[in-house]
């Protein structure tokens, strides 16, 4: 059986007033009851693990915001929100997002990426995360990074990259393959591998399945659940819950442990997943 | 005589140091500025965008070989103006507003310079008067507006309808792009034109640019 894990937040939080351009992670410290609810929303829905309102809760990210100094409340409470909606039977995983800028570029360096990750990483314990997961992942060596500063910590970690670039959408960003990504997350010592974002459940199965040839390491996926489209000027996810349940048996097939959902879903897909074994 | 064959391949490999050895070696030598842009620099360019587009390069390498051009570039600037040279274009590149994400407007800006054109790099979360203010005020003669989240997208929008509103859509192309954007939704909008990686979006202002004039 798999794990089930969680679905978007980010939507979730537009419903409840969000504007865009606002930093959806501050709502951890000024809107905390409505992050919350959206944690036990996919509690109740059938979560098994979920994860937190932190994705781009580094310094790097924030600055942006103007709230550079406020990683550490930011994160401590995202992780303790969602520690809060798991109660005893659920394990929070705790979103760690790029920072933005690309290493294999030479935007940033290694240093800089490291103290922003442990930064992050070490308040999301302080705030009652079980684990992490660097997600949505396009750089390997920032992938790395990630996961080395997890273990520093004693947390377990998922790297969990996005494959949406080449002709086969079978790349990441920065150009890793399924085999290499693998790789990576072997020699940094992750505790799991996998996709999110980028490709829907359907189009996700190749790359779960080279992943699983390339690693022995626990599988996560989380693809998107359904595509953006424009209905009367304003964007919607045409996604249908049933049939992503259906992909995504096909994805525990080949041999995903964990199974959730990104954009485009809500505690209505996870509910459906939880009901198809 | 300076190695053009070697600036060539420095632009292609990003090899930002080798690269302006080889420009300013040229430039020490007379070479015209332009003749070394138009027919060395922007065709090497043009040799990393097609290795993108056929998925032999990915985005590091799309920005390291930018980055190169772009130091190249920095040397020829002073002689081009002075020779009354005129660049492809002007173009007015923004994240539309609400919109934070810069990776893809970086990749598109660093490609179009590349490729000949003078870029007003207007940064992330741009408001629509800042579009109208950039063709007003700075003669920007293509507008090209990113967004990466489907809930940014209709600021897109806003920004054609603003540039409607003062009377200046007719003096400026308009172009689109970023991860959730279409050629549909292009449409949509009433955008002149859409392209979903940064080397096409080269190819497609080179096409609105000659429609233009």
């Amino acid at each position: 059986m798999p794990i089930i894990t969680d679905g978007a937040w980010g939507t979730q939080l537009q419903a409840a007033g969000l504007a865009p351009g606002e930093c959806p992670e501050a709502w951890n410290l000024t809107r905390p009851a409505v992050v919350q609810a959206v944690a036990a929303a996919y509690v109740a829905a059938g979560s098994k693990v979920i994860l937190t309102n932190t994705f781009g809760a580094n310094a790097v990210v924030l600055a942006r915001h103007g709230l550079a100094d406020q990683v550490t409340a930011i994160n401590q409470a995202g992780a303790a929100l969602s520690r809060a909606a798991a109660g005893s039977g659920v394990q929070v995983y705790a979103s760690v997002g790029p920072v933005g800028r690309l290493l294999s570029a030479g935007e940033i360096t290694p240093a800089e990426v490291r103290a922003a990750f442990h930064e992050q990483i070490a308040a999301l314990q302080a705030g009652g995360a079980d684990g992490i997961v660097a997600e949505t992942m396009a750089d390997g060596d920032e992938a790395a990074i990630a996961a080395e500063v997890a273990n520093e910590l004693g947390l377990p970690v998922v790297l969990s990259f996005t494959f949406d670039h080449g002709k086969a959408h079978d790349r990441t960003m920065c150009g890793l393959t399924p085999e290499r990504a693998a790789r990576i997350a072997d020699e940094a010592g992750a505790d799991g591998l996998g996709a999110n974002c980028g490709l829907g459940a359907e189009a996700l199965l190749p790359v779960m399945q080279r992943l699983r040839a390339a690693s022995t390491l626990p599988l996560w996926a989380k693809p998107n659940a359904g595509l953006p489209v424009l209905a009367g000027g304003v964007t919607v996810y045409r996604s249908d819950p049933l049939a992503f349940a259906e992909h995504s048996r096909a994805l525990v097939g080949a041999g995903a442990y964990w199974i959730g959902a990104c954009c485009g879903s809500s505690p209505a897909v996870i509910a459906a997943l939880q009901s198809s074994p | 005589m300076a190695d053009l064959a070697k600036l060539r391949d420095a632009i292609i490999d990003g090899d930002a140091k080798s690269a302006k050895a080889v420009t300013e070696a040229a430039i020490a030598e007379g070479m015209d500025p332009q003749t070394l842009l138009s027919e060395i620099m922007i065709p090497a360019m043009d040799v990393v965008g097609s290795r993108f587009e056929c998925g032999e390069y990915f985005v590091p390498e799309l920005l390291i070989a930018a980055r190169a051009m772009k130091g190249c570039l920095e040397l020829l600037r002073p002689l081009l103006a002075k020779n009354g040279a005129k660049s492809a274009g002007k173009v007015a590149i923004g994240t539309v507003k609400g919109d934070l994400h810069d990776i893809g407007k970086n990749l598109v800006a660093a490609m179009l310079e590349g490729g000949g054109f003078e870029i007003i790099d207007l940064g992330v979360d741009v408001a629509p008067e800042k579009f109208v203010a950039a063709v007003q005020e700075k003669g920007a003669t293509i507008v090209c507006l990113s967004a990466l989240l489907t809930t940014t997208m209709p600021a897109m929008k806003d920004t054609i309808a603003a540039l409607k509103a003062t009377g200046l859509r007719e003096r400026c192309k308009v172009m689109i792009g970023g991860a959730p954007i279409t050629d549909a939704y292009a449409k949509e909008i009433g955008a002149d034109g859409y392209s979903d990686n940064a080397s096409s979006a080269v190819a497609l202002a080179r096409k609105l640019s000659s429609a233009a004039a």
